[in-house]
């Protein structure tokens, strides 16, 4: 690729601006790089990507958005590329701005009990480094070993021990952002209560609609001196889903509670041997963590609730060892179902927990009338949905089936109450469905929050709002260059 | 579930009382009337409806109207031994989510912004506006919820929030230690509910099963000698905001007697925290919030949560 560190400067505006404010080798342009980034991890077609720029600092990033608003560009971030709403596809052609370089752990402030943290900082990297100082980074989304902290913060991202402590935005402090119009803002403070309006509780979930963050104070959770993880057998999915109910409802606030059922757990022993039982129809990974005595006291609750619901066999983690294979199954169940089709699409909706085990019957009558197959594996104990779809998208008709059973799914996760994500926000793939959930006045004021931090529409368009909510995204759309990147 | 807040007749009723023009604010018990500035005189004041709409101990969540009294609130949680972050010190639900004030035991019941699972409100315009959902964990569409909670009315006149509830710890006891490093204490236990210093006394809040709780007493008189207290130290009355790391040299930044709030940052002191300068950044989003939300500048006018 040594083609593109041009000596000369390009002769496209854009790009020769871009390549003065930046170094020209962290300024890409080529098909390569720009195919890359126009897709994430999602089912969703891809976008067209314009200029990939890597930069170092916020001065940069300020750089790059004072730039983008000159040439009326629109700017979409990158961390990883793992999000599975399509949040960082890049529609019209704006400037991708990749945070890929920005990945240094600034400070670890142990009074504070804080990191300042840049937002390509790998979540899981961060974890390893705090482990030895008695800490960590309490959200642990499934992509953990690549997934980025910014990308955390942009889409608020879960994980299976989001459960006691909170999703991402329990674990952000304070935000250096920059924002569209290349000026930088303080969101929140290292106070408890910094005053004034919550604008970093605004900011996080925002899915890069607000301005890029470029600087991020992370909460530091202390390593729990006891943990136990238990892990309990069942003869049907509703036994396992009503069993998650009843801890919660019993006061028990385990660390984790997750649910796999049989086609899942079938997929995950061919893969990695995690130690399940594959004649069980379900089954449930607890944790529970704190003091000695609670957790066992916990263990023993959730043994006897277990028990009442049927389960055929609970067993609990004798050693280190065998603690790690029973997660090592749970966070590898993406990479295990390759096995089964080449493709599939996980979904990502939220119920109030007693009607876990009603909606996972409509799940797989839905799945079945549509003839796709589902693996369900999910964060029971925030009624956290995952029907995982998968299929070969090559066979003709497949997709469409795929999408149809999808939306039946999102639709019975609404009547029972529930909502459109949990996690992995709204992308491109739910913005039609928010007119389901939210009134024309609660859409409108979702947008004017938007416009407040970026009144020209220029961060991320065209996402999480549909277009009639959105006016000014058809307008930073429209103004695209045609041709020039198409 | 959005058409709920159309069809609500105690949210309605308070939209039209709320109406589109003059300018209004919400009276709640009136105990942090004085935050925020000196409200408009000429302000019409009108009171939230009140009562539990629903409540689903099995959930951990409750629906109540913003004009509930914290203290049925919590009588009602725990009666389900159940609580919630927000303070129990008189009031209304409504006026502790518009100040956004925590608890003295945040240790140990998290924060108010991160209960507010879902806020109905009304409009500078006069229309009832939902934002959030009642489920624990949500990421559709931005997050209102959180602007609203600590907005002092000025962005909308909240009506009725869902909160994430939380068990009541089995055992709680309250702890005091002289001439130790309150610091020590707060490292020295897993989840305290909460540690105080006012310079010269410590006081801890231990809370879980009584073995634990025994057993965390017993790390806590390695480093000093403990004595079992009450309760917590009367807190004079200004609330300093500052970081944990300030806060545990608060002896040093306030005037005359104070209470520090330890890992947590929050200080009672006697005299008023000097003003300190908001970020130049956030203060230009949030004059287009208001702006944006508020177009007449009507709702709670002479306030402001940045003040």
């Amino acid at each position: 690729m040594s083609w593109l560190r041009r000596r000369s400067r390009p002769t496209d505006p854009l790009l020769a601006d871009l390549c003065g404010a930046l170094a020209p080798d962290r300024v890409r342009a080529d098909g390569a790089e720009r195919s890359l980034t126009s897709h994430d991890a999602s089912v969703f077609d891809g976008g067209v990507s314009g200029p990939v720029c890597f930069p170092t600092s916020t001065e940069e990033v300020q750089a790059i958005m004072r730039l983008a608003e000159r040439h009326e560009r629109s700017v979409v971030p990158r961390g990883a590329g793992t999000g599975l709403a399509g949040g960082a596809i890049p529609l019209g052609a704006p400037i991708v701005v990749s945070t890929g370089k920005m990945n240094r752990v600034v400070q670890v402030d142990l009074e504070n009990r804080i990191a300042w943290v840049e937002p390509g900082v790998i979540n899981l990297d961060l974890s390893k480094e705090l482990r030895p100082k008695g800490f960590h980074f309490a959200p642990d989304p499934s992509s953990q070993q690549v997934c980025t902290l910014g990308g955390n913060v942009a889409n608020n991202s879960g994980g299976p021990h989001c459960l006691a402590y909170g999703v991402t935005d329990a674990h952000v402090l304070a935000i250096e952002v920059v924002l569209p119009d290349g000026q930088v803002a303080m969101l929140g403070g290292l106070e408890d209560e910094p005053g004034g309006l919550d604008l970093r509780g605004a900011f996080v979930g925002s899915e890069g609609t607000l301005g890029i963050a470029t600087k991020i104070a992370v909460r530091l959770t202390p390593n729990p001196p006891a943990v136990r993880t238990m892990l309990l057998s069942f003869a049907s999915v509703r036994d396992a889903a009503q069993t998650v109910s009843d801890v919660i409802a019993a006061g028990v606030v385990p660390a984790a509670l997750e649910v796999m059922d049989q086609r899942m757990v079938t997929a995950i022993e061919n893969y990695v041997g995690a130690g399940y039982p594959t004649d069980a129809a379900a089954v449930l990974l607890a944790e529970v963590e704190g003091l000695d005595t609670g957790v066992d006291i916990d263990v023993a609750r959730i043994d006897e609730i277990g028990r009442a619901n049927n389960a055929t066999n609970v067993s609990l983690a004798g050693s280190e060892e065998e603690r790690a294979a029973l997660w090592k199954g749970r966070k590898t169940a993406f990479g295990a179902v390759a096995q089964i089709a080449p493709d599939y699409y996980l979904h990502d909706t939220v119920v109030p927990r007693a009607k876990l085990a009603d909606v996972l019957e409509q799940v797989y009558e839905i799945v079945d009338r549509h003839e796709v197959l589902v693996l369900n594996v999910f964060h029971a104990g925030d009624g956290n949905l995952h029907p995982l779809l998968v299929f070969d998208a090559r066979e003709e008709g497949t997709l469409e089936r795929v999408h149809a059973a999808g939306a039946e799914i999102l639709r019975a996760s609404l009547d029972a109450g529930g909502v459109l994500s949990g996690e992995h926000g709204i992308g491109v793939e739910k913005q039609h469905y928010m007119a389901e959930l939210f009134a024309d006045a609660d859409l409108d004021h979702q947008n004017r929050l938007r416009q407040a931090f970026d009144p020209a529409c220029r961060a991320n368009p065209g996402k999480v709002l549909p277009m009639g909510h959105s006016c000014a995204d058809i307008q930073a759309l429209r103004e695209v260059p045609t041709g020039v990147w198409g | 579930m959005s058409t709920l807040a159309s069809t609500d007749a105690a949210l309605v009723g308070f939209a039209t009382e709320v109406g589109s023009e003059g300018p209004i604010a919400v009276q709640g018990g009136g105990t942090r009337w004085h935050l925020g500035g000196v409200l408009a005189e000429n302000a019409r004041l009108v009171e939230a409806p009140a009562g539990i709409v629903d409540y689903q101990p099995a959930e951990m969540i409750i629906t109540v109207r913003a004009g509930t009294t914290t203290a049925e609130l919590h009588a009602a949680l725990a009666e389900h031994g159940q609580t919630c972050a927000l303070p129990e010190r008189g009031g209304t639900v409504g006026g502790a989510v518009a100040v956004g004030e925590n608890r003295l035991d945040r240790l140990g019941r998290g924060s108010v912004r991160d209960a507010v699972l879902q806020v109905r409100y009304i409009s500078a315009e006069g229309e009832a506006v939902t934002g959030g959902g009642p489920v624990v964990k949500n990421v559709t569409g931005f997050n209102i919820p959180k602007l609203m909670t600590g907005s002092l009315g000025t962005l909308g006149l909240i009506a009725e929030v869902v909160l994430r509830t939380n068990p009541t710890p089995p055992l709680q006891r309250w702890l005091r230690g002289e001439h130790v490093d309150p610091r020590d204490l707060h490292d020295a236990v897993l989840r305290p509910g909460a540690v105080l210093w006012d310079g010269v006394n410590s006081w801890v809040l231990l809370e879980g099963h009584e073995a634990d709780v025994d057993a965390e007493i017993g790390r806590l008189e390695a480093r000093a000698k403990i004595t079992p207290a009450s309760g917590p130290p009367e807190l004079p009355s200004y609330r300093w905001r500052l970081s944990p790391a300030d806060a545990s040299q608060a002896d040093r930044l306030t005037d005359g007697d104070f209470v520090a709030s330890i890992g947590v940052g929050t200080v009672w002191a006697t005299t008023a925290q000097p003003i300190r300068k908001p970020d130049p950044g956030a203060m230009q989003i949030a004059t287009r919030m208001k702006q944006l939300f508020d177009p007449s500048g009507r709702l709670n006018p002479g306030r402001s949560s940045w003040t």
